[in-house]
Parts: C-alpha cells; structure tokens; sequence
C-alpha cells in the first residue's frame, strides 16, 4: 500500500484550471521534488493535499484511504505536515509554545481536565511539553524555547517552522519552498537538515523548490509542472537534460 | 509554601471585605461599589477571551448578561420567593444558601447556550461581521424579553431583594458580597487555567493565523465556539450578580451602553491580558463614580479617553503582557514558572 497516492487530481478556480491531472505516488520514505515556474499551480497541489481546498475531480489516498470532506486538522492529524512558502508561524507565542499548540491533534483531554487539572491534563500536558522539548533539542533550538519567533533571524524561524511540522509526528513532511529568502549559508544548512531529517525522523518528504542545488542534491525523484499540468517526471539528471523543462523555464528562445 | 501564597491572600482579602461590610467600616455605598467593581471583572475579563485572545470583535455582551440575569433571577423567584409567581414557594427560603451558586450556574448556562446559538452562524464570517451579528443578537433578546409579559415585560422584573432576605436569615452576613467574590475567584480561575493549557493556547494560534492554526490540527471551529460560549457563560453570572445586586431588573439595563461599558474596559486595560482586564475593570468602575456628579457627561469623558489610548496606546495599557510580566519580581514571589521556559 502507498504511503500517498494522489490519482487525476484536478483543482479549478472559477474558469482557471490551476491544477490538471496531477498524479503522484509515494511508495515509502521518499524525498520528491516539485517544481515549475512561478503560477504553476505547486502550491496549490499542496493545498489540495493538506485539505485546505477541495478537489475539484480525483482523489487523495493517505494510506489507503481518501481523505475527501476532511477538515484540513483531520488530514494533519493523519500524518500530513506541511511548512509555508511564506512563513506562518504564530509570531507572539513563544517557540516552545508554537511546538504545544500544533501538538492539538493529541491533546486528549477535554475542557473539564482543563478546568479542574486533573491527573489526566497534568499528565497530557507534561507530555506535550516533554514532546515540545525532545524536537526543539533535535534541532538544536532549546536555546530559544522562551523566545518570540517574531525576534528571530530569518533562518531560524524557517527552521522553526519545520520544528512546528514535525511535531505532528508527520509521515509525510511538505515543503512549500524552504529555502526561499535564506543566503547561500543558511542554503547548505537546510540542505543538511532536510538530509538529516529524512534519515532521523524516518518519513517521507515533499518538496517545493526553486533553488535546484536543494532538489537536485536531495531528491531521488522530481516532477516538474507548468500552468496545472505535469511536463516531466524523472531523476534529477533526466530532469536537468529535458527540453520541455528547459523551454519551460527559460522560454522557446533558449534552445 | 509559595504555592499557597494566592490562595492565602485571597481567602484573607475576602475576610477584610466580610469584616468591613460587617463592621460597617465600609458603608452601603462603597459596598456596592465593590460589589460592581466585581461584576465589572467578571464581564471584562470575560469579554477579553473573545476581544482580546481570540481577536474577534463582540459587541453584545450586554445581550448575554441579560440572558444569565433574567434566568438566575426567574427560577430563584419561581422557587424560592414567597406567594406570587408560578403558585411557589416550592422550596423552604433556608436552602436559597446552597442553591445561589446553582442559580447562578443556570444563568450562565443559558448564556453559554445562547453564546453557542449566535456563535454557530457567526462561524463563517470574521471581524466586522461577528460585530453586526452579536449587535443583532443582543438586540433579539432585549426586545424578547421587553415582549414577556410573564417576567415582567419592558416594565421590568423584581423580587430577588425576598432571595437574598431568606439568606440574611439563615446567617446575617453581606451574602452578596461574598457571592461576587466567590465567583470573580471563579472566573479568574477559570479563565487562567483555560488560557495557559495547550488547549487555550490554540485561541491565541487561532487569534495570530487562524489558516496556520487549522494546518496546524487545531480543530479552530471547536475552539472559536468553546471559547465564544466561555466568554458569553462568565456574562451569564455576571448578569445573575447584577441581578441580585441591585434587586431589580429591566431590559433597558442591557442595552448596548452596558456592552460598551465591558469593551472600554477590554480595550483600556490591554487586549488578552487577564490582569489587564481586571484591574482596568477596578479603575473604570472607581471612574464612573468619581465621574458621577458629571451625569451624562461621563460619557463625554469616557469616550474621550478611549480615543486618545487609541492614538497613542492602541493596545492598552497592559497589551498582552499579564501583571507578572511586567514586575518580574511578582512572578518570583508566587513561584510561577516563566512561560515557555
């Protein structure tokens, strides 16, 4: 059974046919990339997939079973984490409390635990924190646990932001552009990071990206898409060589 | 030994107050003074949780107040008070002691049942819209109450003055006094504990980026309805206090006047602060009276300083940050951890 398997999917807005019969499969732990100029329609896969926007024809499987008519926390709760193109962090919590928050999906305790604190919320809570903890060491981000993500450099808090996605304990980990507005050092940073991560946290990974150096160096797989539709599918090198991928960048002129 | 610091303060401020009242240290005035002050508490620091951490903007929480006041002080007449309404008393006048927090609970459980009703349709639209609709709402049970005749009408309702003398008899102490204060504790209580869980955190996620929040599993519908229905249960009891406090209720006490008196105080004393809320409910009240001679003009006054924090400290005087945050020495003396560390 494959870990994720998105069959003809189709999004629409209005008359504008964003995405159009996007296949994809993941069979285990891979590191896919995705492609294409800006407008090609990526993120929007990606909000499909997350549950965000509805399909408007096909069907998303996540292990096996579709998660059409989810809310998008239900799809998150399956396993499905995601970071943003432009960071979304929740600037005025504090990082260790970004971590807790998106730990909700596991909460399982109600408003009366809450309330009254009861042993299970102590225990629950303890839990979450100790959960919160473990992932900012991992990451090497404990130093700033008490700190505003607002207060950060940039490239911490893109490296908060997959913190946060990991604390879902993701089986597929999306990534909307990770390296979009780091400098070349941070670059070779988060290349290593993403490395590490698909190792460590031993889960599948999706990539949007612009900067070919991160996909090519990490991908095993990389589909390429412009205006909805899929114009390539191959390993890095095949991806590198295809015309259409080319003249889809570059334009007509370039061959 | 610092854990029991807050409890021993409030359990010793409480007897101060008793002893007052008793001792006629401080007058009948002042008494009710206080006693509002409370009342005061309650509704801002309950209206913060939806103004201020969930970041919406609720302007009926007069209608809410009603909703608690009318229903706390309709059953306890209905059971308790002697000859009249509904053929009672059905229950001896000795028990009104154990049934007042009870009473109190109904009341604010109408309100939240009511605070669910609004909330639903107000789910899809945000900000200004949430504003029109709980305007209307509150409207709808103004002119639904002024339309029954059985409690009392736009004439008003009374009768609470017989519940609160059956409980000066079992024991002669200022019984309404104590409720205020019990149930301020409550709320405080309460809506600490509900705002630094993980579970109250989500409002604050849902407050920063509500999209984020729901990428992020939090179930933001379930937490945009628990925390609106918190917020219009706590108006609920207030609204049960004011009842019994004064004695006498009309529809015209809930107007939207009542709804902006509790957003003056969210917004002077800084938005999602509970501390903020609460002392700023403390010092409105203490400016209403000082302003009393003014009449009317209080609300030239009122306004008026609402419009220069606004120029010049948009987000109150505390904004966000609790009381611990700004006197760190505070938060060292109660032994409260730091958040987030």
């Amino acid at each position: 059974m494959a870990l994720l398997d998105v069959v003809n999917l189709t999004r629409d807005f209005g008359g504008l046919r964003a995405v159009c019969e996007f296949e994809t499969r993941f069979e285990g732990r891979e590191l896919l990339g995705l492609i294409g100029p800006n407008g090609a329609g990526k993120t929007t896969v990606f909000n499909v997939v997350s549950g965000f926007y509805a399909p408007s024809a096909g069907e998303i499987l996540f292990q096996g079973k579709s998660t059409a008519g989810l809310k998008p926390h239900k799809v998150t709760a399956l396993g499905i984490a995601r970071t943003f193109q432009n960071i979304r962090l929740w600037f005025d919590l504090s990082v260790l409390d970004n971590i807790r928050v998106s730990q909700y999906y596991h909460l399982e305790y109600g408003l009366w635990d809450c309330f009254l604190r009861t042993e299970r919320y102590k225990r629950r809570e303890a839990a979450i924190a100790a959960n919160a903890h473990e992932i900012l060491e991992a990451l090497n981000l404990a130093e700033y646990a008490g700190e505003l993500p607002k207060n950060l450099p940039y490239g911490l808090q893109r490296r908060v932001e997959i913190a946060r996605a990991l604390s879902v304990k993701p089986k597929l980990l999306m990534l909307d552009e990770p390296a979009a507005g780091l400098s070349s050092a941070d670059v070779d940073d988060l290349i290593k990071l993403i490395g590490w991560i698909h190792k460590e946290f031993d889960l599948a990974i999706w990539m949007i990206e612009h900067q070919m150096d991160v996909v090519m160096k990490l991908c095993t797989r990389i589909q390429v898409i412009d205006f909805g539709q899929t114009i390539a599918d191959g390993t890095p090198l095949e991806i590198q060589a295809n015309p259409d991928v080319i003249k889809a960048y570059l334009g007509d002129d370039a061959i | 030994m610092r854990r029991c610091i807050v409890p021993l303060v409030t359990v010793s401020l409480l007897g101060l107050i008793l002893a007052a009242s008793v001792t006629d240290a401080i007058n009948f005035y002042w008494q009710s003074v206080l006693m509002f002050m409370g009342i005061n508490i309650i509704l801002s620091t309950s209206l913060n949780l939806v103004n201020g951490n969930m970041g919406e903007f609720s302007c009926g929480h007069a209608g809410f107040m009603a909703v608690g006041a009318y229903v706390s002080s309709v059953l306890a007449v209905a059971l308790f008070a002697p000859g009249g309404f509904l053929g009672g008393p059905y229950l001896p006048g000795y028990l009104t002691v154990f049934a007042f927090p009870l009473l109190l609970l109904a009341g604010g459980l109408a309100a939240a049942v009511t605070g669910l009703l609004v909330a639903l349709p107000s789910f899809k639209t945000r900000g200004d819209y949430l504003a029109i609709i709980t305007i209307a709402a509150s409207y709808i049970i103004k002119s639904t109450i002024e339309n029954v005749g059985a409690v009392g009408g736009a004439r008003g309702f009374m009768g609470m003055a017989k519940i609160t003398s059956a409980m000066t008899e079992v024991w002669n102490i200022p019984w309404m006094m104590l409720w205020v204060f019990a149930a301020v504790v409550f709320t405080l209580v309460v809506i600490r504990r509900y705002v630094s869980s993980t579970f109250g955190k989500g409002v604050d996620a849902v407050r920063q980026d509500e999209i984020a929040a729901e990428i992020m599993s939090v179930d933001t519908d379930r937490v945009k309805l628990v925390t609106f229905m918190l917020s219009s249960g706590l108006a609920g009891i207030a609204g049960g206090l004011f009842a019994f406090v004064l004695g006498y209720i009309n529809p015209g006490s809930f107007t939207i006047i009542k709804s902006t008196e509790a957003m003056v105080m969210v917004y002077l004393g800084g938005m999602g602060s509970i501390s903020g809320a609460a002392l700023s409910a403390v010092a409105f009240t203490l400016l209403m009276e000082v302003l009393r001679p003014m009449q009317v003009g209080k609300w030239v006054i009122i306004p008026m300083m609402l419009i220069l924090l606004m120029q010049f400290r948009p987000e109150g005087f505390f904004g966000h940050r609790e009381l611990t945050d700004i006197f760190p020495g505070l938060r060292r003396l109660l032994g409260r951890e730091e958040s987030g560390k």
